[in-house]
């Protein structure tokens, strides 16, 4: 799409919104910030908590996203409510990168596992709920001491540190796990239409599955990058050279 | 693109006509090689000279600003006239390369414009091999095909006939957003349409009738509106004026809308979306729908930001509403 367009009119590209600034933010947003993150550590470690037990229990992985499906759709589904932080401006991060992260999350989870039932005991599954869970307990927890303004040294450590093993393993995970939910899709043809229709459209869920699983390979490196950057920032207090498009 | 371009400096003596071009660079300020440069001279002149001694930076790629972060200088900026005293510093930046509006125009128009033709006559390897050459016996995907092409042919004599671009160029990168947007909608929307498997219309030729009265209403009124602002704007000037109705019915949709032939515009994708019953079209026409808000909403701010006296019962792109 042209980045803008022109007829005998005064340019519009060249306003842009008064920078929003929210380093102050207000009482109610910090009180709901605060609960909303501590809700969500909470959670994610009622998660780790059920699945070393069941591990323990039972020995085996099997059954293991069975048994803690409910708990983790909840918080999992849950996580939509930081599009909207990012939108009303209580949270400065991007929209759009927020956006892409839970919704690769919800994709994942409603999409993939709740709904192939028979890739449910992959080992994959575990994989990645295991990278999830120890992600999410890390971020949720900095998010909330930093709201506190006590952050711990450690967690500020681990935020920016696990990541490193966490994220190629969390999307080893995804994609092994989509991969073997393939042959299933295929065969069923779920999600899928085909023509003739009243809507003259077809969609085909395998192919789609395809291009996701491709499409990881652009992003994920952007991704990880981002955080890498985010991380000698952080960590070593260097300063970045940000490339503004 | 960084911050991290040279800077020049040119001093400007009180009488004389001379002034001189230094470079900034990390060691220092070091003096490049002199021009002369009128206190006269106008912004578009020094980009011409920068380009003498910088043949990679055509005039189209250069921002020159008093301010690091401030806004582009424009060409028609005379020298003297700046707020500037006896020293000019002048800080240049890379735009990278440009490509000219016209051309961006008229490849994104084209695409479509054959593409839809390629699945209509059913080239091979589009649709299975029984279906090669052959024609749909629906007229509505006649129809559609007469409508889509006449609206890209349209698109295409107004690029060479009746726009007037206040910019020249824009970032050669555009081009290759542009076209995959608009190349790949068309592909999605003509597979369909075209598809040996078409189901025409639910209400049949009322549907047909209906959709084409909007479509044509919506191409005229758009065109109308293309017409009324180039007539606001006199060969080869840049000037602003705010857009009114005129005796032409279809413009007095300025009463209501900055930006009537935005919403002409959807309104013609709407009529071909009802037209042929086919979702890919309505997601266009929402995408479509989508950007073109963004832009009026921008264009209405600058016409707020420029005029005074800009009539306030005006919404950007959709009546009362939008």
């Amino acid at each position: 799409m042209a980045s803008s367009e022109e007829d005998g009119a005064p340019e519009a590209g060249g306003d842009r919104e008064a920078p929003r600034r929210r380093r102050r933010l207000g009482s109610l947003a910090t009180a709901w910030l605060t609960f909303y993150n501590v809700a969500m550590t909470a959670g994610w470690l009622v998660l780790a908590i059920a699945m070393v037990r069941f591990y323990m229990e039972k020995g085996t992985h099997r059954g293991l996203y069975k048994s803690i499906q409910k708990t983790l759709k909840f918080f999992q589904t849950f996580a939509l409510l930081e599009i909207v932080h990012c939108l009303i401006g209580i949270v400065p991060t991007s929209v759009l990168v927020t956006g892409v992260q839970v919704s690769s999350r919800i994709f994942m989870v409603w999409l993939v596992t709740h709904s192939i039932k028979p890739i449910q005991n992959e080992e994959s599954v575990v994989l990645f709920l295991v990278s999830w869970t120890v992600t999410e307990i890390t971020r949720y927890s900095f998010y909330t001491f930093s709201l506190l303004n006590h952050l711990p040294y450690f967690i500020k450590w681990a935020r920016y540190n696990f990541f490193i093993i966490l994220y190629p393993v969390g999307v080893a995970g995804e994609l092994l796990t989509i991969y073997a939910a393939l042959p299933y899709v295929k065969k069923t043809g779920m999600f899928s239409i085909r023509l003739p229709n009243k809507y003259n459209v077809s969609f085909d869920y395998y192919y789609f599955l395809l291009i996701t699983m491709a499409s990881y390979i652009p992003l994920f490196p952007q991704l990880y990058f981002h955080m890498l950057r985010q991380r000698r920032k952080v960590l070593h207090g260097e300063a970045v050279v940000e490339k503004d498009e | 693109m960084t911050d991290l371009s040279p800077g020049w400096r040119f001093w400007m003596p009180r009488q004389g006509k001379s002034c001189v071009f230094w470079t900034r660079t990390p060691r220092g300020d070091v003096p490049a090689l002199p021009l002369q440069v009128e206190p006269q001279a106008t912004i578009a002149e020094i980009k011409n000279l920068f380009t003498k001694t910088h043949p990679q930076w055509y005039p189209a790629r250069q921002s020159l600003r008093l301010d690091p972060k401030g806004k582009s200088l424009k060409d028609e900026d005379i020298l003297q006239k700046l707020p500037v005293g006896t020293t000019a510093t002048l800080y240049f930046r890379d735009l990278g390369a440009q490509i000219s509006w016209v051309t961006v125009f008229l490849t994104e128009y084209a695409g479509p414009l054959f593409i839809y033709l390629l699945f209509y006559f059913r080239v091979p390897f589009l649709y299975g091999h029984k279906y090669d050459f052959t024609s749909s016996r629906h007229s509505v995907v006649h129809l559609a095909c007469i409508c889509h092409s006449f609206h890209y042919v349209k698109r295409l004599l107004e690029t060479l006939f009746v726009h007037r671009f206040s910019h020249g160029t824009m970032p050669l990168r555009n081009i290759f957003k542009n076209c995959t947007y608009y190349w790949g909608f068309a592909a999605w929307m003509a597979y369909y349409i075209n598809h040996p498997l078409y189901t025409p219309p639910t209400y049949g030729a009322q549907q047909v009738k209906l959709a084409l009265a909007i479509f044509v209403i919506c191409q005229l009124g758009n065109f109308s509106i293309h017409m009324a602002l180039r007539d606001l704007r006199p060969a080869g000037s840049k000037t602003r004026k705010i857009p009114y109705p005129t005796k032409n019915p279809f413009t007095w949709l300025f009463l209501l809308v900055s930006c009537p032939n935005y919403t002409y515009e959807v309104g013609s994708w709407i009529g071909f979306a009802i037209m042929t019953q086919c979702l890919p079209v309505a997601l266009f026409s929402l995408v479509g729908f989508t950007q073109m808000t963004i832009w009026a909403k921008g264009k209405h701010r600058s016409y707020l930001k420029e005029f005074r006296d800009y009539p306030p019962l005006r919404m950007p792109i959709v009546p009362f509403l939008l």
